[in-house]
């Protein structure tokens, strides 16, 4: 009896090792395919143009071309280093402006007995029916009659008022215990001050991880920025690759470098806040 | 802040107190201390202003504001200028309607949401299955899959475009196939047979299954494990069975806002069409095509308004009718 159970156990243990060998293989072969387009995009842009065109195929660069780092930056036909920069004063002031905007807003419509409130909510819940991107001709006609073309204020302005994200965050400040508040307030505080000292100070997890997401999207961002950025000086690093992509002269190893550069702060930002992005994409895809 | 009452027990969500009545000169009809429940509402509302102002601000110039303005538009002829003279009615729409290059637009999102949402869908799920099930460097895995979402569509499409779907010889599928002995395929050059959708799909898939396996992971994670016991009990075999009859019923939530979050990014595709096709005369989604219209030579704001209308009604509608079906927002802010 005693050995039919042990056969019994060893039977299921076998099972589930094979089992789990072709889940790990099934894994391991789909990760392989993930990663293979940050392997080309490092591979090619540390090679030369004849390492990529080659007619065989080589798997790693002979000689890795550190210098194609500079030649990215002295290329005077984009303005890549103005790019990169624009890219991430534009993603700094998208992230603090939408957290200070969108934060105070969602906090009104959750926790402030107004009797307009209601009426207010309604008015952000109807943008969400509104895709962003239809609006992206109406809105350039506004903004070009601001005068703010192909300035830095074009370029962010127009996109903190995000009613996505201030829905989020009234979703978010709906569960936060009202406790904590109710004790600020009777100790003397107003809202704003409950806010400021007490709501806010309690959040930092739920306000980084809607930041990180506010900072890829602000970095990745195409549409607006192709529509605003009329000339080079105002180009974000989007709209700079993409000018490689629809130029006449093809130097592929300088394109890719532009992308390596484009992706590696992106790759950082995953990498040391990846609990909190994890955290804030799960957050966000269930309350919305 | 001058001290409060009791606040009312409501919860925010219908933050007019039932004892508000009307406000104003006549007073509330509160029962006690009627002059400090309006001092308290009036603080209320200065408070509410203060949070809410500076969005509500935003949100009426940025976006309604430029709603109202393209409706208006939309009326117009409105070439190269936003001062429009002459009124045209609904003739913009018509000639939109009737437009075979605007019509074909929206079939082409047809065709691209045919495929992109249901293998989005299926993938993400797919792998957020297999990452649920195992122990071992489950953290690893997750983010393999997650990082592509750190990759602008600009950047991944040229990736796509430069290095594995290259038309020449040396692109990394065509290497593949002249291992194989297949010849080299023109991937974006040619709308017949078209290659040129494995290239766009395979794009989004690689950039978004990632971010949607988070979510199915979260929900995965919800489901109560006694369902499983009871289920095996029941002499239900894990595998498709439970799948079928515990898991995708307990993921109905998530996947129907998986489906809507997918059906909305896949109306709104731009990137990597312009960025992938270019000048081509195929493979135009609405965007794009608007994109053309408004912005390139022709400036053509008022059919451009018009077509930008259109297209919001009709995601507004497939938005409904996906609600209808699915059931989606039934159990939002429940």
């Amino acid at each position: 009896m005693s050995a039919a159970a042990g056969t019994g156990r060893t039977a299921r243990g076998a099972r589930t090792t094979l089992g789990s060998a072709r889940l790990y293989a099934a894994l391991v072969v789909a990760t392989v395919l993930f990663l293979v387009p940050f392997y080309l995009i490092a591979r090619n842009a540390l090679s030369t143009d004849a390492d990529i065109t080659g007619e065989t195929w080589t798997f790693f660069p002979t000689d890795l071309q550190w210098g194609n780092v500079r030649e990215l930056f002295d290329d005077p036909a984009v303005p890549f280093a103005r790019a990169l920069w624009n890219s991430l004063v534009v993603g700094v002031l998208h992230t603090a402006g939408t957290l200070l905007l969108c934060s105070t807003a969602g906090y009104g419509l959750a926790r402030i007995p107004y009797r307009h409130a209601q009426k207010v909510f309604y008015l952000v819940l109807g943008t969400l029916m509104v895709p962003a991107a239809v609006t992206f001709v109406p809105t350039f006609v506004l903004v070009s009659s601001l005068g703010w073309v192909s300035s830095l204020r074009g370029l962010i302005i127009p996109g903190l008022f995000s009613g996505f994200t201030a829905f989020l965050f009234r979703q978010y400040f709906l569960g936060f215990p009202r406790e904590l508040e109710e004790a600020a307030r009777v100790d003397g505080l107003n809202h704003w001050g409950a806010y400021w000292r007490v709501v806010v100070p309690n959040s930092l997890n739920f306000f980084a991880a809607i930041a990180v997401i506010t900072f890829i999207g602000g970095w990745n961002a195409f549409l607006w920025p192709l529509v605003i950025g009329q000339d080079q000086e105002s180009w974000t690093v989007q709209v700079a690759l993409s000018s490689y992509l629809t130029a006449q002269t093809v130097n592929l190893h300088l394109i890719f470098m532009a992308a390596a550069i484009s992706i590696l702060p992106l790759i950082l930002v995953f990498v040391v806040l990846q609990r909190w992005l994890v955290q804030g994409v799960a957050q966000t895809g269930i309350k919305g | 802040m001058a001290t409060l009452p009791h606040r009312p027990a409501r919860r925010g969500r219908s933050p007019v107190p039932a004892r508000g009545g009307p406000v104003g000169p006549a007073g509330p009809a509160g029962p006690a201390r009627p002059g400090t429940v309006r001092t308290a509402e009036r603080g209320h509302a200065l408070a509410f202003w203060l949070f809410t102002g500076p969005f509500l601000a935003g949100l009426l110039v940025f976006v309604y504001l430029p709603i109202g303005w393209s409706l208006w538009l939309s009326l117009f002829e409105a070439r190269s200028t936003v001062t429009p003279t002459e009124f045209v009615g609904l003739e913009n729409y018509l000639t939109m309607l009737s437009d075979g290059d605007f019509v074909r637009s929206l079939g082409t999102f047809t065709v691209f949401a045919l495929f992109a949402v249901p293998l989005t869908f299926a993938l993400s799920l797919g792998l957020a299955l297999l990452v649920h099930r195992i122990r071992f460097m489950r953290a690893f895995f997750r983010s393999a899959f997650f990082l592509p979402t750190a990759c602008s569509y600009v950047a991944a499409s040229l990736v796509w475009k430069m290095s594995i779907f290259n038309g020449v010889r040396f692109g990394l599928a065509n290497t593949v196939l002249g291992w194989l002995g297949v010849d080299s395929v023109a991937w974006l050059a040619s709308p017949d047979p078209p290659w040129y959708w494995l290239v766009i799909v395979t794009v989004r898939l690689w950039l978004q299954s990632g971010f949607y396996m988070i979510l199915f992971l979260a929900a995965l994670q919800n489901i109560p494990r006694v369902l499983y016991e009871a289920a095996a009990i029941d002499g239900a075999r894990p595998g498709w069975q439970t799948f079928r009859y515990i898991t995708l019923p307990q993921l109905r939530t998530t996947s129907s806002a998986v489906i809507l979050l997918l059906l909305i990014a896949a109306y709104q595709a731009f990137d990597e069409f312009y960025n992938l096709l270019d000048k081509a005369t195929w493979g135009r989604p609405p965007l794009v095509y608007l994109y053309n219209l408004a912005l390139g030579e022709n400036q053509d704001y008022g059919l451009g308004s018009a077509g930008a209308l259109l297209l919001a009604l009709l995601i507004c509608l497939v938005t409904l009718l996906q609600g209808r079906f699915l059931g989606f927002g039934r159990e939002r802010d429940a």
